[in-house]
């Protein structure tokens, strides 16, 4: 069940996966995720369904190393499986022809972009994409994301690729040069806080896509909940994408770290049982 | 008179140290012998009436009385798919036992149907005797249950029988719905629930689990596959929250997602991954079966308090009284008549004090319920590390949204003939909480069971007429 077909690394901490999952991989649009348990003792993680070959029955997972769970899937290997598979979750990207989108990635966030990044590229739109992480190495899915993209531009906080400087500052270039009818961000909450609040600024529709702790992905245990327009959403039957201006990225982010201590706990464990 | 057999238990101050050990320790043969003595083999069994199943009450009592125990357990079997579960999750006091002739009539305590009905149940498992049910020559018609709750497993059992092809989809990692991921063990172990689902697969039941129909597959795809008929038991699983202030702080969660943890993931054993908050001071608010559920959990994983906030009165409570007793003897802090309105947090978001409202009873309402009334100016504050919300479910809306020319009621329960279990769509028959709102295990099979027959029925007619329909086609292709 669940075979590991491919795996390539984009850096130590950043892995791609390649599942057999024909049902998913028939199903899935833009923006759908998937919940997975590696064996009996594992935890459910979400992870954005990132590509898909429907012939081939396989899906596509980007996984960045934080915790034990993401740790242990960047260890595997063609020829293994994975215990528990279940998708695709939540509601499609809601896609059409606007005109011009903007798609801001950040970190790992670009995995999930590039399903959207396609689905608006193929249904007409000029897209222009921003991607950004903390360091050459740390950029993903470039050549992937450039096959979609009308332009491409790379943002590095310590300049080693692309230029130098945040998200936004990429972002604020595009929308003082030409007009752009609808924004996506997706990568780390405050990332996303903030190119949702520079969008603001200049009145473009933006849709973040929110990476709420999850537990079971169908509605049943309220762990994802988050606030939006001042009403509590589930992220994953509600979401995973937001109207950004409506978010509640405050919360969010302090909801992100209410197991940390538990997670620590976890992961030094974890580390002990491999090196005995 | 004999009394009441008294269900021999563990030690409060011992089982609250183990979340997986069984709080009831079942009859033993003689002290089952001997409440079994008790009844008096009515002429007109009322109890009868109070099971949502109609069990032959009185019959297998007296299988126990003449030591055929094994006789007892085929006697439950005939009516219920799951006696040893319900043998000690039914709320007795409210429906068999509270129709018993010693209730009505003699104001005596009533035999104890529920203990004995677990002790037949799980001598029939412990003997290794267990009957595999005859099965029926296999039709080749196949039909999908979707959700592994007790409304689908005894649905499954039904129409296995029958000789149907049938797979039950699940869209957790695990089979038993409610049973599995919502009751603790302390309760209900799971391996009483597995020997069921052994059962069933040995009679040729499939289960597919991480499967959510509608969304891995839809309803057409399994139509493509050959799926002739649908039994919907999603069940209510979405929780319900107060929405007041501060509600969203770390350490405030939802009783699905606390049992969940514990129950489904193992999150109090070390070895699993998933972490559980294991709070200090742990409120639960709420006053049903979940509610205690949660709190005993919150005592067993190390809590110094844990305590019940609910806002009506003991007498109120909509949760097992046998649970509420249980949850008393292990120190539970009952703080009833009280409701919460605001939560406070720490810097870090985490939830440490939650401020309520103290509650009087008006007089009772239309519906005979006295309705909570809040008592101006009596707000304090209860320091709190864990919150679990646990005042309800509604139904799970992932079935009926997607399937739009479904009828659904306003609170987003499937619509059924209440005989035949069949929906507005003719081959789509629903039961359990997807149909009721939150109810009971037994309701649930029941609904099942129902439902079996009637999709039995309905396919019956359907594939007379096509057989009807083919023969006519070829006669007249003959002419
Ligand atoms: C809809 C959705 C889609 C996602 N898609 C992807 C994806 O395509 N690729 C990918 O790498 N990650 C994705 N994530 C995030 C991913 O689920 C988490 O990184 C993962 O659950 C961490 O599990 P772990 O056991 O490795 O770490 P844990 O031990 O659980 O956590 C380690 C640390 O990570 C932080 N953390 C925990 N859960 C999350 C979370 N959900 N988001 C962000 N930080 C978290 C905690 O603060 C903790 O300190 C997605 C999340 C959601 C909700
Ligand atoms: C904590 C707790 C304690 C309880 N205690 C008692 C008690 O003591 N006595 C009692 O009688 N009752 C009790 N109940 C109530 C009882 O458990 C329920 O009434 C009963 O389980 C309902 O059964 P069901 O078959 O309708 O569905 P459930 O048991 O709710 O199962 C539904 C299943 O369907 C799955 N599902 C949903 N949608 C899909 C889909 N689209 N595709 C595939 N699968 C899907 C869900 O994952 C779930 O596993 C309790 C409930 C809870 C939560
Ligand atoms: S199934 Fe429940 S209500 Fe019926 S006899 Fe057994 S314990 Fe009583
Ligand atoms: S009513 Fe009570 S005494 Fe009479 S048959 Fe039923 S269980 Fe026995
Ligand atoms: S993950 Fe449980 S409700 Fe969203």
């Amino acid at each position: 069940m669940n075979e590991i077909i491919n795996v390539e690394s984009f850096s130590e901490n950043v892995v791609k996966l390649v599942v057999k999952a024909p049902r998913i991989a028939r199903s899935r649009k833009p923006g759908h995720f998937i919940i997975l348990r590696i064996d009996e003792k594992g935890e459910r993680i979400p992870l954005t369904i990132a590509a898909a070959d429907e012939k081939a029955g396989t899906i596509t997972l980007v996984a960045q190393k934080v915790g034990v769970t993401s740790k242990r899937l960047c260890e595997m290997k063609p020829g293994d499986s994975i215990l528990d598979l279940v998708g695709p979750l939540g509601k499609a990207t809601h896609i059409e022809k606007v005109g011009t989108v903007l798609a801001c990635g950040g970190g790992v966030g670009v995995a999930p972009l590039l399903p959207i990044v396609e689905g608006f590229k193929k249904a007409g739109n000029r897209v222009v994409t921003i991607l950004a992480a903390r360091s050459k190495d740390l950029i993903i899915l470039e050549d992937e994301i450039r096959k979609w993209s009308d332009e491409v531009i790379v943002m590095t906080d310590d300049g080693s690729h692309g230029r130098k400087g945040l998200v936004t500052a990429g972002a604020e270039e595009v929308i003082k040069r030409e007009k752009v009818d609808e924004c996506v961000a997706i990568g780390p909450a405050v990332m996303m806080k903030f190119t949702s609040l520079l969008t603001q600024k200049y009145n473009i529709p933006t849709q973040a896509s929110l990476n709420a702790i999850m537990v079971d992905g169908t509605g049943m245990c309220g762990a994802c909940r988050v606030s939006v327009g001042g009403q509590t959403k589930f992220t994953c039957v509600d979401g995973p994408e937001f109207d950004a201006e409506k978010i509640d990225f405050d919360e969010l982010i302090l909801r992100l770290g209410g197991y940390k201590a538990e997670e620590k706990e976890a992961f030094e464990r974890f580390m002990q049982t491999v090196t005995i | 008179l004999i009394e009441r057999v008294k269900m021999p238990e563990m030690n409060a101050m011992k089982r609250v140290c183990y979340q997986d050990r069984e709080v009831n320790l079942g009859l033993d043969v003689q002290s089952a012998v001997r409440e079994a003595q008790r009844c008096m083999d009515c002429v007109n069994p009322t109890c009868m009436e109070g099971c949502p199943v109609s069990i032959n009450i009185p019959k297998f009592i007296k299988n126990i009385e003449r030591g055929e125990f094994l006789e007892a357990a085929k006697t439950l079997k005939e009516t219920s798919a799951l006696p040893a579960v319900c043998g000690r999750v039914c709320p007795q006091e409210k429906q068999c036992e509270a129709n018993c002739f010693y209730t009505l009539k003699l104001k005596k305590t009533p035999v104890a149907i529920g203990y004995l009905e677990r002790f037949a149940a799980d001598y029939e498992r412990e003997s290794g005797q267990a009957s595999i049910p005859e099965t029926a020559p296999k039709n080749g018609i196949k039909v999908a249950a979707i959700g592994s709750g007790p409304a689908s497993l005894a649905f499954a059992g039904d129409m296995i029988k029958l000789g149907y092809d049938v797979t039950v989809f699940e869209a957790l990692h695990e089979i038993g719905g409610v049973l599995k991921y919502g009751i603790p063990e302390f309760r209900l172990p799971n391996k009483i629930v597995d020997v069921e689902l052994d059962n069933l697969e040995k009679m040729g039941v499939r289960f597919e689990r991480n499967f959510i129909v509608g969304r891995t597959a839809s309803f057409d795809d399994l139509k493509a596959e050959g799926y002739q008929a649908f039994f919907v038991a999603s069940g209510a699983g979405l929780p319900r929250f107060m929405n007041i202030p501060g509600e969203n702080y770390n350490g405030i969660l939802s009783s699905n997602e606390y049992l969940t943890r514990v129950n489904l993931m193992n999150a109090a054993d070390d070895s699993f991954d998933t972490p559980v908050l294991k709070g200090k001071n742990v409120a639960v608010v709420g006053g049903g079966n979940t509610a205690m559920d949660s709190v005993r959990t919150a005592k067993r994983l190390g809590a110094d308090r844990a305590m019940i906030i609910y806002r009506r009165s003991r007498e109120e409570m909509p949760a097992r009284v046998e649970e509420i007793h249980h949850a008393e003897e292990e120190g539970i802090e009952f703080i009833n008549l009280t409701n919460p309105i605001e939560y406070f947090s720490d810097e870090n978001g985490r939830v440490k004090s939650m401020k309520v409202q103290r509650m009087e009873l008006a007089e009772a309402d239309a519906s005979g319920r006295r309705r909570p009334v809040v008592i101006e100016g009596s707000e304090y504050e209860i320091p709190v590390d864990v919150v679990v919300v646990a005042i309800g479910v509604s139904p799970n809306p992932l079935v009926p949204s997607e399937l739009p020319q479904l009828k659904v009621s306003r609170w987003g329960t499937i619509d059924v003939d209440s005989e035949t279990m069949q929906s507005s769509m003719p081959e789509l028959f629903a039961g359990g909480d997807i149909v009721r709102g939150g109810a009971t295990v037994i309701l649930a099979m029941g609904d099942g069971r129902r439902a079996a027959a009637g999709m039995h029925q309905y396919l019956s007619e359907q594939n007379a007429a096509l057989a009807n329909a083919g023969q006519a086609n070829t006669s007249q292709a003959k002419n």
